[in-house]
């Protein structure tokens, strides 16, 4: 039996690092090894690196060199936003009220959660329209005077729609109340200007843009006071203590510049295969719905539900058959329940559990499309059967 | 390497047989894919049921990532528990002993796994059992055999496949003892072979049934009376689903000579107990018959029985009734019938098929 060629579609869970990012990094494991915290040259060196790439990523994101905070990933920096943000609100002018979109990453939501559960806070959900998209309107109807933080999602990873940002940032800055955003996943595709979003705090990870896996920004707007996550010697402007690391911080600034500067070429290359999959998915599967927003989405992210299908078998057949895709209630250990974001956006159970992501990247080609398609329809028929 | 042999299945566990199991067809050139079950577990005691537990689910995971071959999980909760664990529960609170593994082999394992496998494109689905299947030509039919390994010979819970099943069954280790497997996960390096080997029932976890029971089917905890052969009346019993025929302990009656569970009268919901000389009987009926070869054969045959998993083999005249059903007259008398058990018949090596045991 021949082996099959095995093919990617899967970039919203990560990215490969892209070649022009690893050269970038490889001199800083061996041979510029320094720590940026010693007075003598090895150190001066290390922390050149250090801050020529907080200054790239500061001029990316249109902001100073010292409103960026490197971190160790995504997850960090909403901990690190949103933990801190309340705590210091709470204590530097009582504040008490936490307000999220339900369809935020579990590093947002779980981090809420537990303010919630062990610190008192009052947490409430913001609404979201059947495509995940948070309103300004319910913002300001919602804004409190002691409202902690507000975090709503930039491009959300499972249904891949992009929310209107920069009105709830007016909105959220003419009250007084800091706005956090996960660009996690947007940033491989979105311009990231943080004045023109006009948020206080938003955090980045380098593995969603053909950066390396283990490292991630949060840009803390200057006057944005936060509890720091984690003390100890003071690095990053004292709200993230530890070593910094180098090589991986070099490689997120890098990716970072790429994608940013890129980033027409590669919207332009991936918009038309995501109307392709689109298209043909719901004029060839019967019973198929588009999840998310149909434009206001990002540019790389297919997302459907299927009635009646059994979300992880569909996983599983499109592996056998060579296609590596996602899935919102898939389970790694057979147990699958429909995604709180699938659960948001108002879809019965017997939508959610069928739900497949199929996401493309820059390595991606019109042919891998084609061919996805071409057995995509025959692959639900069969799991279809299963039942 | 290049795989030059068809694709299959391999139902894996995260135990060592079943590691072994795909290990070995790897090695022959399939191109293996392993799945793993999730099967009910109770609420809360997830954590314990023995065969797929988060633990055990990463443990064949691991086994499969050490072997390069793709590993998926297949949810089979509600479906298990509709099939095994309700026919467990029912068969309890109608006074019978149900072999819940039986069920799982006919209908979850070799009918919702195997239409899995083949919807996937596999020509075979194999698992870790310790037994045989071999094709004769003419005429082409598929033998189900005892194991090599005797101890271990796991053919009295597949007697329920037939010529449908057996052509896409692989048994790998059915040539090899429970020592040569152990010895064959370490030479594979694999991360189980020291594992324990499973015991019980696995949605049982840790438990005892009777436990289970009490939670699971509250009305099988339905006291009555214990009566002699003759009729006296001796004390009280819990709920007949919590006695076995020929149970000795836990009867509760002070007696000069040893009782043993006798008969279940589920009309009068009576425990009939006596000594071991009124235990035993020389034939039993059994319904919802299997027949390997696919069909009964033409008259009465010889035949050696198993009445229970690991029990002896006992010869016996075995006459077919019907298509699903045998009435089995022993040389001797058994002491341990049990309505609700499987009886197996084998000639020689071969099964030859079963049935689950009447009252």
């Amino acid at each position: 039996m021949v082996m099959q060629r095995k093919i990617y579609l899967d970039y919203a869970a990560t990215t490969p690092v892209d070649p022009r990012v690893f050269a970038a990094m490889k001199p800083y494991f061996s041979e510029l090894f320094g720590n940026p915290s010693s007075v003598h040259t090895f150190g001066q060196q290390a922390e050149a690196a250090l801050e020529s790439a907080r200054e790239s990523v500061a001029g990316c994101l249109n902001c100073q060199p010292k409103e960026v905070i490197f971190t160790s990933c995504g997850s960090e920096s909403d901990n690190l936003a949103l933990r801190g943000a309340a705590m210091s609100a709470r204590k530097n002018r009582g504040a008490n009220h936490l307000l999220i979109s339900p369809v935020e990453h579990h590093a947002v939501s779980h981090t809420a959660r537990q303010l919630a559960e062990w610190y008192d806070f009052e947490l409430e959900y913001l609404p979201v329209d059947e495509s995940g998209m948070v309103s300004p309107a319910d913002v300001a109807d919602m804004l409190r005077p002691d409202t902690a933080v507000v975090s709503v999602i930039h491009a959300n990873n499972e249904i891949g729609t992009v929310n209107p940002i920069a009105a709830i940032g007016s909105l959220c800055r003419e009250r007084g109340v800091p706005l956090h955003t996960d660009s996690v996943q947007g940033a491989a595709h979105l311009s990231i200007d943080v004045s023109a979003l006009k948020v206080d705090l938003l955090s980045l990870g380098a593995h969603k843009f053909y950066g390396p896996k283990g490292v991630g920004v949060l840009y803390v707007r200057e006057g944005t006071r936060l509890l720091p996550a984690q003390t100890g010697g003071g690095q990053e402007f004292g709200l993230r203590a530890g070593t910094s690391n180098i090589p991986y911080i070099v490689g997120l600034a890098e990716a970072f510049r790429l994608a940013q500067e890129e980033r027409q070429g590669r919207e332009n290359y991936l918009l038309p295969l995501r109307d392709r999959i689109i298209g043909r998915v719901l004029e060839e599967v019967p019973d198929a719905r588009l999840t998310g927003h149909p434009n206001q989405r990002l540019p790389n992210h297919t997302s459907f539900v299927f009635s009646g299908v059994d979300g992880n078998a569909l996983l599983a057949m499109l592996d056998v058959a060579g296609y590596a895709c996602s899935s919102g209630s898939a389970c790694k250990t057979g147990d699958p329940e429909p995604s709180e974001v699938l659960t948001a956006i108002g879809l019965p159970r017997s939508w959610g559990l069928g739900s497949l992501r199929v996401t493309l990247g820059v390595r991606t080609t019109p042919d891998e499309v084609d061919s996805f398609l071409d057995i995509l329809r025959d692959t639900i028929t069969r799991v279809r059967r299963l039942n | 390497m290049t795989k030059t042999k068809a694709r299959v299945v391999v139902a894996m566990s995260g135990g060592v047989d079943s590691s072994v199991a795909a290990a070995l067809l790897e090695q022959q050139g399939y191109e293996v894919i392993g799945m793993m079950m999730r099967l009910w577990s109770e609420p809360g005691k997830e954590a314990y049921n023995r065969c797929c537990t988060p633990d055990a689910m990463a443990l064949a995971r691991r086994v499969a990532a050490k072997l390069s071959i793709p590993f998926y999980a297949v949810n089979a909760q509600d479906y298990f528990h509709d099939t095994v664990v309700d026919y467990f529960v029912d068969g309890y609170s109608r006074g019978l002993t149900p072999n819940p593994c039986v069920v799982c082999n006919r209908q979850v394992r070799w009918e919702f796994l195997l239409n899995r496998a083949l919807s996937f494109g596999a020509a075979f689905m194999a698992t870790g059992h310790y037994a045989r299947v071999d094709c004769v030509e003419p005429p082409g039919e598929y033998i189900l055999s005892r194991a090599v390994d005797r101890t271990k010979d796991q053919s009295y819970v597949l007697h329920v496949l037939g010529q449908q099943q057996l052509a896409h069954a692989l048994f790998p280790l059915g040539g090899y003892t429970k020592v040569e497997v152990r010895q064959l996960a370490r030479d594979f390096d694999l991360p189980v072979a020291d594992r324990a080997d499973s015991q019980d029932l696995c949605f049982l976890g840790n438990g005892d049934y009777r436990d289970f029971l009490a939670r699971n089917a509250p009305e099988v905890s339905n006291p009555g009376p214990i009566f002699s052969s003759s009729g006296e009346r001796l004390g009280e019993h819990r709920g007949l689903a919590f006695y076995t025929i020929g149970q000795r302990k836990g009867l509760g009656i002070a007696a000069p000579h040893p009782l043993y569970v006798l008969d279940k009268n589920r009309s009068r919901n009576a425990l009939i107990v006596g000594p071991s000389d009124e235990l035993g009987t020389s034939e039993l009926t059994a319904a919802q018959v299997n027949w390997t070869s696919g069909r009964p054969p033409a008259a009465t045959i010889r035949a050696q029985v198993m009445i229970r998993y690991k029990a002896h083999l006992v010869n016996a005249l075995v006459t077919p009734q019907g298509l699903e059903g045998v009435h089995v007259r022993f040389d001797e008398p058994l002491r341990d019938i049990t309505p609700g058990q499987a009886a197996v018949f084998y000639q020689d090596e071969r099964v030859l098929g079963g049935g689950i045991i009447q009252e």
